[in-house]
């Protein structure tokens, strides 16, 4: 028996611009995410991954095809169902740790107590416990960035949308973040779609990976990552790891 | 504990600093043999507040409440032109490019003007106190509440997030560091626009005793009502630098 996909993609295409110098973002982007998959979405800059999370987000509207989220058994609600996560941390340096992982609960006017002790619980979540009362300032780039996926979790949303999280962060704190992801994506059972240029990132994390080429811009491929959960870095040296990254680089003609 | 040590280490030096100056101006009339009227040594230079005729707390009252009130009014004007600015985009373009044009003005060339207009006394020379004060504010005011990333409105905007929200939360708490640097630049320039305008015409105030004080070569209380004046203004500063203490944390001070 299928389930039902959470996330259903068609042919969607995005242009800015018009004319001679219309600019196609994304084409042809047809891929379908069940309800808890982690989905990376990979590819050089300028292959339209950001805008196609845009899209998701509602914050661009797509020219043509289908965008749906939800389904009858998980329905969606666009307004409070979306948490996010850039490639800054964005916290706000006035605020402490908890107070800028509450923004979304205040925005949203959620109750503040219930709100106030589920940050808590997801700042123990992301192993920030006892910073609640930290300023930004305080924290390294890589807890500030656990501190930001606290802030996207606080309102209980079903989508997390995630845009190059790690690329700013160092190599192996970026490895270290990877594990954590992984941990918190799998206690929190939310479905995460994952942005990034890390061909090996996306290979480790996903439950599938998505390809985008650029120039011109178009979806080139989408394939389930079939190596076992949960994962260690000893993966990484699977022939099966292997085979998953070529694939990608063959698929961006870097082989 | 070590931040503390430092605090005072730091605090002991400017001190020594301070009075070291004062030691070297003792020294240089001492042994100098610079006449009086040229310049007088630090004690005689105090004495001169014990003496009968400068009337020197009315005359500093007056300069206070021309520097204090001119910084007020050019706060609360700059604030809330700037507040309007972000509020209305078409006000904003009339208004920034003309305001920047009338900013180029040397306000000190608008002291004769202002008592023409409005005769000679404390009000005028609030004036001119403010038309050069309010300026840095306003321009800080509108950088700062323009300082929003777009990521973060993003991140309202998905939780369909009110302009006031985004206000209230994000934008003005990010300009104060911003508004505090324009109030540290305009406490400055406070003190110089009252004593301009108290030279260019006025029957009170410590300008306007320096001037009478020198016809007769008093340069003892010249220098006195100089060093009044720069407590005045080191007061308004030191409020400034307190109230800029208690609202922004350290990491977001500018300047």
């Amino acid at each position: 028996m299928a389930a039902e996909p959470f996330i259903h993609l068609a042919s969607v295409a995005k242009t800015y611009g018009k004319g001679a110098r219309a600019h196609q973002a994304i084409s042809d982007a047809t891929f379908d995410v069940m309800p808890g998959e982690l989905a990376c979405l990979v590819g050089p800059s300028g292959c339209g991954k950001s805008t196609l999370l845009k899209i998701l987000a509602g914050l661009h509207p797509h020219d043509a095809g289908t965008v749906k989220i939800g389904s009858a058994s998980v329905p969606f609600d666009p307004s409070r169902d979306i948490g996010m996560v850039f490639q800054a941390p964005l916290l706000l340096k006035w605020r402490t740790i908890l107070d800028n992982v509450l923004l979304p609960a205040e925005i949203l006017g959620l109750p503040a107590k219930e709100s106030r002790e589920r940050a808590r619980a997801l700042l123990a979540l992301v192993g920030l416990a006892g910073a609640e009362e930290k300023r930004p300032y305080e924290l390294s780039g890589g807890m500030q960035q656990r501190a930001s996926i606290a802030r996207a979790l606080v309102h209980d949303p079903k989508l997390v949308l995630m845009d190059e999280p790690f690329g700013a962060l160092d190599a192996l704190t970026r490895e270290k973040m990877n594990l954590e992801l992984l941990r918190i994506w799998k206690e929190a059972g939310k479905t995460i779609l994952f942005v990034t240029h890390g061909i090996s990132e996306a290979v480790f994390l996903g439950t599938r990976v998505v390809v985008f080429t650029a120039g011109p811009a178009r979806m080139a491929d989408d394939f389930a990552i079939e190596l076992p959960h949960p994962r260690t870095l000893d993966l990484k040296t699977h022939e099966a790891f292997g085979v998953y990254t070529r694939r990608i680089y063959k698929l961006l003609g870097m082989e | 504990m070590s931040s503390l040590d430092d605090r005072s280490t730091r605090t002991l030096t400017a001190v020594a600093s301070h009075l070291a100056l004062l030691l070297v101006w003792y020294l240089f009339v001492k042994f100098g043999n610079v006449p009086k009227f040229v310049m007088p040594a630090p004690d005689e230079t105090v004495k001169t507040l014990f003496a009968g005729n400068y009337n020197w707390w009315t005359n500093a009252a007056v300069t206070a409440t021309e520097i204090f009130g001119g910084y007020a009014i050019a706060l609360v004007t700059g604030v809330l032109l700037a507040l309007a600015f972000t509020w209305s985009k078409p006000l904003e373009a009339a208004m920034m490019p003309l305001l920047v044009s009338l900013n180029m003005i040397p306000k000190v060339a608008l002291g004769p003007l202002i008592i023409v207009w409005f005769k000679y006394g404390v009000v005028p020379n609030m004036l001119i106190a403010f038309s050069i004060c309010v300026f840095p504010i306003l321009l800080t005011t509108v950088r700062g509440l323009r300082e929003v990333e777009p990521d973060l409105l993003d991140l309202v905007r998905t939780l369909r997030g009110s302009r006031w929200q985004v206000f209230t939360k994000i934008q003005l708490p990010g300009a104060l560091p911003y508004i505090f640097s324009g109030m540290k630049v305009a406490a400055i320039l406070a003190v110089a626009g009252a004593i301009v305008g108290e030279f260019l015409g006025s029957d009170k105030g410590l300008g306007y005793l320096m001037l009478q004080v020198q016809v007769t070569l008093d340069t003892a209380a010249m220098f006195m009502a100089v060093i009044l004046i720069t407590l005045i203004g080191m007061a308004l500063y030191g409020a400034v630098l307190a109230l800029e203490r208690a609202l922004v944390v350290p990491d977001a001070r500018v300047g």
